[in-house]
């Protein structure tokens, strides 16, 4: 791909780290059927060795996908902190078992997510997604319309990005970046300006009819 | 053929003394039939010329009068003209919804019976044609102002309409960019309606209409017409 | 082939003009739901605002919040779905550059899922907020503080507005984001409903002041597009 590298936010590819592992290949909707039952798992079974063998799954899933460890931490970072904080607050309110398990659970949990998102394309799953919402058209939600958002709201992100720094330096040019109310009022309404004309740009592209 | 017939358009505006909204008129009544190969509309800020543009393909409707498009009502026949008549805006932001050129293209073309790789193949040659065939996957943001509107243009082009119709396509453009846009819009087939505040492009028009004040004040040849805008505008100043 | 009449239709009495034909809305609102949810991840990615209490306010709420009050329960509610699940699909667009279906285990997963219902009560709230502020502003009570500090306050439909639209923000945050929240802390972090209360009231501040700045701009945009009042939904 030629061009400057896309920031985090602009592209679907966000947080997904390509690879060819069992886990990869694996199809998405099986992946996400497994972390539902791997999430109730953890909340009913209690006790503190069951949490560690949580953990122990989710570690193995980690090193079965091959993912380099910078890569989750970035998510993982303020589970670790949570739950350090919750550890040590249930410990000195509830004892250790109580502590371990809650904090390990947390961690298990939010690691093995963590996995998923890394080894599904997130277009993969806006796929698997669109294929859950094809029921939707029966009040008035089309696939293609779905789809559309989707794209919308991607293309959205940096042009409201760009519009906030525009109006920020606009607010600084007339002194008055310390005031909320001269960010915020012309940021949003311009925004709204923003989206009313991209309908009219989408209705004129004759998108969203028949 | 595009054919106005006693065309009024109306509009809601708040009562600033807190009454009911009242309607106010923006443009007409404007009877019209424009074959021209290139017609060019010009006018101040606010005198209707963008409202008459958005009439030619149904973004806006009459509240009365008909206007229609080779025979099609653009209110009854609303996706019918969409299909005929292209529309091309100002700013690109607005009117560029994918987050890659790619597609962007491929999103118009989703009306026209395809598949899937058969639009990719279509998206890329409409790419191709405005010399954006290497930028197909570079995000929009990351593309400069001028290769965004000629993305736009490429983006209504591909299901090739019968007539073009573009809102001040040069407005944010520099010199450079202007001259490439208005050159490609001067090589289309097509009929194309262009509203301009750029009185060099509209000396090059078949057919100038000037709209002052929500009504047609001058149409005709282009010279004479850009002659009387620039009169009326020197009489405001 | 053309009439080109005087201004003379300009003056010409607001009876005799044909009512305006509108055009269907749905690419408006395609556009006007894609937009708030774009609007609601820029927030969130955004740094948070360090505070005296030490808990850093991100704009999210005050983003969700908006998108119901301007946009009516339907299309705000639609903009807070979209947001949450192209978050859970894996686009790192929640709080701290995070995403993927994670955060349903981490401990803020109430807050987050609270979101569309938030959106969609405050466009609840909001159309009562409104069509409340219309009747007092035609009351007795509007003619009295007319009388007493002009056009200003008694007449201005912001004046109405504003206070309005601050109570319907409240009540949909409170309603549904803090109490979804704090029963999320509950079942994450295996703590009692006052362990979790307290947590939550840590917010609260930050929440206010959201929902104040919320209203307001809400206001303005209102003013803005005077239509959006009428196409609210």
């Amino acid at each position: 791909m030629s061009g400057p590298i896309r920031p985090p936010w602009a592209g679907p590819l966000g947080l997904y780290h390509p690879g060819t592992t069992v886990i990869h290949r694996a199809p998405a909707g099986l992946k996400l059927a497994f972390l539902a039952m791997f999430a109730i798992a953890v909340v009913a079974v209690r006790g503190p060795a069951s949490a560690l063998a949580f953990l122990g799954i989710a570690l193995l899933a980690q090193l079965v996908a091959r993912i380099p460890w910078h890569r989750t931490t970035r998510g993982l970072v303020p589970a670790l902190v949570t739950a350090a904080l919750i550890g040590a607050y249930q410990w000195w309110a509830r004892g250790w078992a109580t502590a371990l398990e809650v904090s390990v659970d947390l961690v298990a949990l939010v690691l093995l997510g963590a996995v998923v998102t890394a080894t599904t394309r997130a277009d993969t799953l806006l796929d698997a997604l669109a294929r859950l919402a094809r029921p939707l058209r029966h009040v008035g939600l089309s696939p293609d319309v779905v789809a559309l958002s989707v794209g919308l709201f991607l293309r959205t992100i940096p042009v409201l990005a760009r519009m906030s720094l525009e109006t920020r330096d606009a607010a600084r040019a007339r002194g008055l970046d310390r005031e909320p109310r001269a960010i915020l009022v012309p940021a949003a309404v311009r925004m709204v300006a923003h989206a009313r004309a991209t309908g009219d740009a989408l209705a004129a592209r004759g998108l969203g009819e028949n | 053929m595009i054919a106005l017939d006693d065309v009024l358009v109306t509009a809601y505006s708040p009562d600033p003394a807190g009454g009911a909204d009242r309607v106010v008129r923006l443009l007409g009544p404007v009877t019209l039939e424009l074959v021209e190969h290139r017609v060019a509309i010009v006018g101040a800020n606010g005198s209707g010329k963008s409202t008459l543009a958005r009439l030619l393909n149904g973004l806006v409707l009459p509240s009365s009068g008909t206007v229609r498009v080779n025979g099609l009502d653009t209110a009854r026949d609303g996706a019918a003209v969409r299909r005929t008549v292209g529309f091309m805006f100002t700013d690109p932001d607005a009117q560029l919804v994918m987050p890659t050129p790619v597609e962007d293209v491929a999103l118009s073309l989703r009306r026209l019976p395809m598949t899937p790789a058969e639009r990719d193949v279509a998206a890329r040659a409409a790419l191709d044609r405005f010399g954006l065939a290497d930028r197909a996957e570079v995000p929009v943001h990351a593309l400069s102002g001028g290769q965004r509107q000629l993305l736009a243009l490429a983006s209504v082009l591909a299901t090739e309409p019968a007539i073009l119709v573009c809102d001040e396509p040069t407005t944010l453009l520099d010199l450079r960019w202007r001259g490439v846009v208005d050159a490609l819009l001067a090589d289309l087939d097509q009929q194309v309606v262009v509203v301009t505040h750029d009185l060099d492009a509209a000396l090059q028009a078949d057919r100038v209409l000037v709209v002052d004040d929500g009504s047609l004040v001058f149409d005709g040849d282009s010279a004479q017409a850009v002659a009387h805008y620039r009169a009326l505008m020197q009489v405001r100043a | 082939m053309t009439s080109a009449p005087d201004n003379e239709t300009a003056a010409a009495p607001a009876v005799a003009l044909p009512a305006p034909i509108a055009r269907s809305s749905v690419t408006t609102d395609v556009a006007l739901i894609s937009t708030f949810a774009a609007f609601i991840a820029v927030c969130a990615i955004l740094p948070g605002i360090p505070t005296p209490s030490g808990v850093p306010i991100t704009l999210q709420t005050f983003a969700v919040i908006l998108a119901g009050l301007v946009l009516g329960w339907r299309r705000g509610g639609l903009a807070a779905l979209l947001y949450v699940v192209l978050g859970l699909a894996g686009l790192p667009i929640f709080s701290g550059g995070v995403g993927g279906v994670a955060v349903l285990a981490g401990p803020s997963v109430g807050y987050l899922l609270a979101f569309p219902f938030a959106a969609a009560l405050a466009g609840v709230l909001a159309g009562w907020a409104l069509r409340t502020a219309e009747r007092l502003r035609s009351s007795s009570l509007a003619d009295r503080l007319t009388a007493r500090y002009g056009d200003g306050v008694g007449r201005a439909p912001s004046a109405w507005r504003y206070p309005l639209l601050v109570v319907a923000g409240l009540g949909a945050s409170f309603l549904t984001i803090h109490p979804a929240g704090i029963v999320g802390l509950m079942v994450r972090l295996g703590i009692t409903l006052p362990e979790a209360f307290a947590i939550d009231v840590v917010y609260w501040t930050g929440d206010v002041l959201k929902n104040l700045a919320a209203a307001a701009v809400a206001v303005a945009v209102f003013k803005a597009f005077p239509d959006m009042l009428r196409s609210r939904r």
